[in-house]
């Protein structure tokens, strides 16, 4: 019960139906702080839709999470985006604004959250020096490499002091070398007291890691190593 | 504040064609709802001058002796509205007749009897004035004393003149309300064009944890500026309207010493600000369909 209570992600009886169709079927797991997890399956196993739930993208249609603490179907609409701010979100797609700078996109977190723009520039800059992207600060995005828009995406999602990340196929669509910067900044937040849990079907990406495996197929948890 | 400023003016920056039509469109709805404001205040102004000059004619039966006639003169000054009068006797406005009609005189030199009646010229109050219906009560009354032979109150078409005032005003209120409706949905339009061409920009704000207020007050202010310069043009393009005009006229409305005036800074005050509201209201309606959605 003690570790239930401490654990960062919990999730209890959990479905989430489409029409007649069970997405995720009684999923139950936990993933305590400090934790590096990898949630794997075939496509449309249930993995993104699992992760949209963590972030409340959508609503599970039955059963209890808990993340950070907080119950999310007693979450209120209007407290959504203040509970979003504890987490650090990473999509497959990168999900950046085409139309506004690397630094815009970044610091919009910070805005969000009602920081200075003094703080926010500082805190920007900072970020993309140790990233070794400061010279792309004002660049567009569709102008950059996947990898490096992959970068920013991480960026973004770590700039708000996160306790949590949720990658979603963070390495999907990146070669080798680009993947292996992602992991290493995944990593890093790790290392730094962060909780991960990453989306992937990349075997490779498993490999790298050393953290639990939640295996989901057809929406079902079938194993938790 | 500033933040959010800066990142209003850079959305109305980036969609400048969008906003420029739209302030443009909400210009010329403001000119039309103030130039039909402008109209219905001055003409109330005109009738209010004429109301104030209007005296009405009391004539007399004739062969009325003295005390007859002071028994009418007693009789009106009980009349509400009454505040004064002045009697004028057939021979003194024969005279007066003369005097007015200089090359006239050969038409007088003919008559063998005076033709005109004693009357009593009376001054009325603003109230009894104010309004047509109250002014034919009166003359009514007035007719109705014994010795009245008849009761002339020269500017009848006064009535048919506020009444045709009366119904413009009606008219414009009407057309000011579908023209206030036009601007409500043409900014909603707006802010829905703009809210489509931005819907992933607002997905990822709201993943990243923006609150509403942080997305939508932007395009609130960008709402109530689109009002504010759109109704400071269309009063700015009526005014340049209405000097073009009144500077053609000179001297006032011809027969008239009425010079039309322009709103007054409460009343245009009041229209700008009105134009803002409802550039917010418009902005109001598009967000609530986005937080539906």
């Amino acid at each position: 019960m003690t570790k239930r209570r401490d654990a960062a992600i919990q999730m209890f009886n959990v479905y989430k139906r489409y029409g007649a169709k069970g997405a995720l079927v009684d999923i139950s797991l936990a993933v305590y702080p400090n934790e590096f997890v990898f949630l794997t399956g075939p496509s449309g196993a249930g993995k993104t839709t699992l992760l949209k739930l963590l972030y409340l993208g959508e609503q599970a249609s039955a059963g209890q999470i808990l993340v950070d603490g907080m119950n999310l179907s007693r979450i209120s609409r209007r407290r959504i985006p203040y509970f979003r701010r504890n987490l650090g979100i990473i999509f497959q797609d990168y999900k950046l604004i085409a139309s506004r700078s690397v630094y815009y996109n970044i610091a919009l977190v910070l805005e969000a959250a009602g920081e200075t723009q003094r703080l926010i520039r500082k805190k920007v800059r900072y970020m993309l020096r140790s990233m070794d992207m400061e010279k792309k600060i004002d660049v567009l995005p569709p102008s950059l490499s996947g990898g490096e828009q992959q970068r920013i995406a991480v960026a973004r999602a770590m700039i708000g002091r996160p306790k949590i990340i949720l990658a979603d196929e963070p390495t999907g669509s990146l070669d080798e070398a680009s993947a292996g910067v992602i992991v290493g900044l995944l990593k890093d937040f790790h290392n730094r007291g962060g909780t991960v849990m990453v989306a992937t079907h990349d075997s490779a990406l498993i490999r790298s890691g050393s953290g639990r495996i939640f295996q989901l197929e057809r929406g079902r948890l079938v194993s938790a190593a | 504040m500033a933040l959010l400023m800066q990142r209003t003016f850079r959305d109305m920056r980036e969609n400048r064609f969008l906003n420029l039509v739209t302030i443009a469109t909400v210009a010329l709805s403001i000119l039309i709802v103030s130039a039909f404001s402008l109209f219905v205040v001055n003409a109330n102004e005109l009738l209010a001058s004429w109301r104030r000059g209007v005296r009405m004619l009391v004539y007399l039966e004739r062969g009325l002796s003295r005390n007859q006639e002071l028994a009418v003169k007693r009789r009106l000054l009980k009349l509400p509205g009454v505040t004064g009068m002045q009697y004028v006797s057939r021979e003194a406005a024969l005279q007066q007749l003369k005097e007015e009609m200089p090359g006239q005189v050969a038409l007088f030199t003919g008559l063998k009897e005076n033709p005109l009646p004693d009357t009593f010229e009376i001054r009325l109050a603003p109230a009894a004035t104010g309004s047509h219906a109250v002014l034919v009560a009166l003359a009514d009354r007035v007719a109705g004393i014994q010795g009245v032979d008849d009761v002339a109150y020269g500017q009848e078409w006064l009535g048919k003149f506020a009444n045709v005032v009366n119904l413009l005003k009606l008219c414009g209120s009407a057309m000011g309300g579908l023209f206030m409706l036009a601007v409500v949905v043409i900014v909603a339009n707006t802010v829905r064009l703009t809210l489509y061409a931005r819907r992933e920009e607002i997905e990822i704000m709201r993943l990243v944890g923006a609150t509403d207020s942080f997305i939508h007050l932007p395009f609130y202010i960008q709402g109530m500026v689109q009002g504010a310069l759109g109704g400071i043009a269309g009063v700015a393009i009526l005014y340049l309207a209405y000097l073009y005009i009144v500077g053609g006229l000179g001297h006032g409305i011809p027969g008239t010493l009425f010079t039309p005036r322009f709103l007054s800074p409460v009343e245009y005050s009041g229209i700008i600000f009105g134009s803002v509201l409802v550039g917010w209201f418009g902005c109001y309606l598009s967000l609530k369909q986005l937080v539906r959605h």
